[in-house]
């Protein structure tokens, strides 16, 4: 598999074999394998829209490896605000680092970047579209709790409209047959668009709207946030959110091995009695973020092979 | 002594646009552009042994070059083109259909960047040739009826 000089910009961009190479290289950084290989590489974070997990994981993978991270966080301090165009911003960044990882509202923002990027582009949101490292590292966080990817039973909780989040996640897994279960309030369900594309791919899924209409366990349930700002109605809000929380008695029907993920921030989704369980391994997957966007950074800086 | 009625009247000189899956001719003239180009023959639903129903186009006394009609790849894949001079087929060619459109679509979701930056749009071509459905390149959403979305 050839990384170098690769741009991530999709999960859509890597056929099965690439991902699991991808999957085994984030877990050999995690074992300790190829530390401080990105000795003075500079890393360019350009965040247009405000993320503080994504960005503080990049930073943090950067310079625990050994490099260095410039950058902004906020689209205001950017030349963006002038009214530079981003194709010219990017061709400007490119000449100051050996990466650049970037965050936009606007959708292929980040496929833009990487055709005038003259060093690779990581992804790291583009509006509702793609969130590529994430869908690695929950990848990479179903592997080293199951030792596979493949021949998993899967459930997606929640907001299956808009979040992105579960769309790459659902095609992924799909690549390695799993059995998904999307689980959601008729108004959030997954879209039409990724079902004909999850079709498309002979993924075997069912819709269901509540746990309690699951006929078997579970090996991962993976909860995503319903937003407040999706509904025009509080009260319905809350009904629906309401109707959506994990708690301990939930593992009656989940299975008492079923582990529970989250791509976080959390609010009242999962309950914090859950958080000490072996169930809970949201922590540790938030955690993973940072060996999975060394071995991404070191693949395509050509420092990992 | 008869006749041979025609629906569509022989033309002696310019461009005839065979088999079009009905019911596109009118979208076929909006994209060649040619509506106020001289006098247009437009026939719709004639019985077709090879699609069932089909429609089409006559532009009188213009030779269409195939990178025109090659824009005709979305709603028209099947058609036709008959070059005409003298009453006569001087050229007969099929509608290239590329894998991918540079340029020739424009990307409905307003938050996409082809919407945003001023950079050409690039779709890809999935799905069954006769009835295709296009991907953006760059915000990755599929569209099903993509005739519709030529520039």
């Amino acid at each position: 598999m050839e990384m170098l000089g690769r741009s991530i910009v999709s999960i859509r961009d890597f056929p099965k074999e690439e991902i699991q190479t991808i999957v085994q290289k984030s877990l050999e950084v995690k074992a300790g394998k190829w530390s401080g290989v990105l000795k003075d590489k500079v890393l360019a974070t350009l965040f247009f829209e405000p993320s503080t997990r994504t960005r503080l994981s990049f930073e943090s993978a950067m310079v625990s490896m050994g490099g260095q991270t410039i950058g902004f966080a906020d689209a205001n301090v950017s030349s963006a605000k002038k009214g530079e165009s981003l194709a010219d911003t990017i061709r400007t960044v490119t000449g100051y680092c050996d990466a650049i990882v970037m965050r936009h509202p606007v959708e292929g923002a980040a496929r833009l970047a990487s055709e005038v990027a003259t060093v690779p582009v990581i992804n790291a949101g583009d509006g509702a579209n793609q969130h590529p490292t994430q869908t690695f590292l929950d990848l990479v966080t179903i592997q080293e709790e199951f030792g596979r990817l493949s021949n998993l039973r899967i459930g997606m909780l929640g907001d299956l409209k808009y979040g992105r989040t579960v769309h790459s996640l659902a095609k992924a897994l799909s690549l390695f047959g799993a059995q998904q279960v999307f689980i959601s309030p008729p108004s959030l369900r997954m879209p039409g668009y990724t079902q004909e594309q999850l079709k498309q791919v002979g993924a075997d899924y069912e819709e269901i709207e509540d746990i309690s209409e699951l006929t078997q366990e579970l090996d991962v349930l993976y909860v995503t946030r319903i937003q407040k700002e999706r509904f025009a109605d509080f009260q319905e809000y809350e009904r629906v959110a309401g109707a959506y929380t994990i708690n301990r008695s939930a593992f009656e029907v989940l299975g008492e091995k079923c582990r529970v993920m989250h791509p976080l921030p959390r609010v009242d989704e999962i309950s914090t009695e859950l958080d000490e369980t072996e169930n809970a391994i949201y922590f540790r997957q938030a955690h993973n973020g940072i060996p999975t966007r060394q071995a991404l950074l070191g693949l395509v800086l050509g420092v990992i092979q | 002594m008869t006749t041979k009625a025609h629906k569509v009247y022989a033309i002696e000189n310019g461009t005839v646009i065979d088999h079009i899956p009905s019911p596109n001719a009118l979208k076929v003239v909006k994209i060649l552009g040619v509506h106020q180009e001289g006098i247009l023959t437009v026939g719709m639903n004639f019985k077709s042994k090879k699609q069932g129903r089909k429609d089409i186009v006559k532009v009188e006394n213009l030779k269409l070059t195939a990178a025109v009609t090659d824009r005709l790849a979305l709603v028209a894949p099947t058609a036709t083109i008959n070059i005409i001079e003298g009453g006569k087929v001087t050229e007969k060619r099929p509608i290239k259909v590329p894998l991918e459109f540079k340029g020739l679509l424009r990307c409905p979701n307003p938050n996409c960047i082809t919407n945003v930056e001023e950079i050409p749009t690039h779709f890809k071509r999935e799905g069954e040739l006769t009835k295709p459905t296009v991907r953006c390149r760059y915000c990755e959403r599929i569209y099903k009826d993509p005739g519709d979305l030529v520039i």
